[in-house]
């Protein structure tokens, strides 16, 4: 295929998953608004006026940008593990597969829509949070960078996740059991700092530590960790789960006999 | 000429170790209509699916128009399209959108994909459905929407895996109508079918797999020529109680208003009407008992030790 085609192929691609999940947004976009608002109203409001300041922030304030990204999270990856696995359970995949399509698209393709999901949930929460907050912007370049590579290398997982799934059940065993744990010990409700030193040491081992404190940064300018390293640590996550999804689509591993 | 498709020794072994192809050659030239056919898990789909890339061969060499599925499967699969047994489209959307989709696959611009959806679904009577949601449709309209959805790409060769499955007689013949259309706007088309009469009414040449091998390769009317007898019914005008000396011993009378003859292929048919005509046996309407193509499929499979029907 040509620059231009391929151009063509990856907007097919793009358009056609974003479509689905403006769709049936009833059950992609107003969930976690109605779950982060939630958290806003119990942890922010009720208990977090109890707590009192976070690293010289409301509580409120502290556990805004993990929450936002907690929905990040969780959305680019259900999106594209619900998608991919929805189009080889009902061998839709098949159209792709006849196609030119380089496999390489097909991964960039539902990337991005799991980008454009975690992006319209992310802003919908955010949106949501200003009735509760009016939250500081000390860098909107990380914020925005930070959600679209973080939704970037959730989306990858969900389709590595999709690839291996053999059953709906397939698909949220992750979640539930890795990514919902991975989220709620990775700075999202507290500080690291206030955890002791062996505790903190095995709270650097979870990249969801990284891109949760990277994205507070962006609004209030404070992280546990250095945001630079966060950032190598978000790329070589996604150049690895990138390759290792390349390598499954060109093996035909879970979608061609 | 140009092959359309050729198949040298192709194998397939699942990873179950079950064989499904067991060296399988044949060659459909450009422009033809060819059906394959054989019974149920006789390795069609399979061979199908190796040459639309949905399923990995073992061994063995496939080309489409001269490009090596190996070498250029990208060339290869922008002639070919695929009209799968099974649906194969997400049923949750629009009927327009899954075929601007599949044309946006093969990197056709959305302008252009809207165009040929419009002409397609217009052929194939599917242009008021546009809108609804492909679930919504009818088993016989889904059925047409893969193949308007396998032709969005213009591609040269057409392959059906059972297109006309559970459809109803009406559209059967519609759909062999387009199909002929097809054909001769210069598509090379491969059907597999459990219809034979389907078969024998459209296809020019034939394969039969069985078991994995490639029983038979050949022209429709080689194959035909084959059959040495012919067996016809014939419905009486008059009841007849007892069946007359018609100087011949392959009439039987079925019952009192049906005849059955046994006619050799090289033998005139007018005998019969004149022994009949003697004893004023007036026949009303006559027909083959079986289809001819079936008859015979029926018994190469018995001869290569298959013995299932289609």
């Amino acid at each position: 295929m040509t620059f231009a085609e391929q151009y063509i192929a990856f907007k097919a691609i793009v358009i056609k998953e974003v479509l689905r999940f403006l769709r049936i947004w009833v059950q992609t976009i107003v969930p976690p608004i109605i779950t982060m608002s939630l958290y806003f109203v119990i942890f922010g409001n009720l208990i977090g006026s109890q707590i009192g300041a976070m690293d010289g922030y409301r509580y409120m304030d502290y556990i805004v940008p993990g929450l936002i990204m907690m929905s990040v999270i969780t959305n680019s990856y259900a999106n594209v593990v619900s998608s991919f696995y929805g189009c080889k359970f009902h061998r839709h995949i098949e159209e792709m597969l006849v196609s030119p399509l380089p496999y390489y698209l097909i991964i960039l393709g539902f990337m991005f829509g799991g980008i454009a999901r975690g992006m319209a949930v992310g802003l919908a929460v955010t949106l949501v949070s200003m009735f509760f907050t009016d939250l500081p912007l000390h860098n909107l370049a990380i914020i925005v960078t930070t959600v679209i590579f973080t939704s970037a290398l959730f989306s990858l997982a969900g389709l590595i996740n999709a690839v291996y799934a053999k059953s709906f059940d397939d698909i949220s065993i992750v979640p539930t059991f890795i990514l919902t744990p991975l989220t709620y010990l990775g700075g999202v409700f507290y500080s690291i700092h206030m955890l002791p030193e062996l505790w903190q040491q095995v709270s650097r081992l979870n990249p969801i530590l990284y891109m949760v404190n990277t994205f507070r940064y962006g609004f209030l300018g404070i992280s546990d960790i250095n945001v630079g390293l966060a950032y190598a640590i978000i790329f070589a996550f996604i150049a690895a789960l990138y390759a290792y999804a390349l390598y499954l689509l060109k093996t035909g591993y879970g979608v061609r006999k | 000429m140009t092959a359309a498709l050729s198949i040298e020794n192709l194998k397939k072994t699942y990873a179950n170790g079950f064989q499904a192809l067991k060296g399988v050659s044949l060659s459909v030239q450009k422009g033809d209509f060819y059906a394959l056919l054989g019974p149920n898990g006789a390795g069609k789909s399979t061979t199908i699916g190796i040459i639309s890339s949905l399923i990995t061969k073992s061994s063995g060499r496939v080309r489409i128009f001269d490009y090596d599925i190996d070498q250029d499967f990208n060339s290869a699969k922008r002639l070919l399209g695929l009209v799968p047994q099974e649906f194969n489209f997400n049923v949750f959307e629009p009927v327009e959108e899954i075929l601007v989709n599949q044309a946006g696959y093969f990197g056709i611009d959305r302008p252009t994909a809207f165009a040929r959806a419009e002409q397609f679904l217009r052929q194939l009577g599917l242009w008021e459905k546009r809108r609804d949601q492909a679930r919504e449709l009818s088993g016989g309209m889904k059925r047409r929407l893969m193949i308007a959805r396998a032709l969005v790409h213009n591609p040269k060769l057409l392959i059906l895996d059972e297109p006309t499955a559970g459809v109803d007689i009406e559209i059967r013949r519609s759909m062999w109508t387009y199909l002929r259309q097809l054909n001769a706007a210069g598509t090379t088309i491969i059907l597999t079918t459990h219809y034979l009469e389907e078969a024998e009414s459209l296809c020019r040449h034939i394969g039969i797999i069985d078991e994995g091998e490639l029983i038979e390769d050949t022209g429709m009317k080689q194959l035909l020529s084959q059959l040495d007898m012919e067996t016809f019914v014939l419905d009486l005008r008059h009841p007849l109680h007892a069946l007359p000396d018609l100087g011949s011993g392959h009439v039987r009378l079925i019952d009192e208003s049906t005849l059955e003859a046994d006619i050799c292929r090289d033998n005139s048919i007018n005998f019969l009407f004149e022994a009949l005509s003697r004893h004023n046996i007036e026949v009303l309407s006559m027909r083959n008992k079986t289809n001819r193509l079936e008859q015979l499929f029926v018994h190469m499979l018995e001869n290569n030790g298959s013995g299932t029907g289609a």
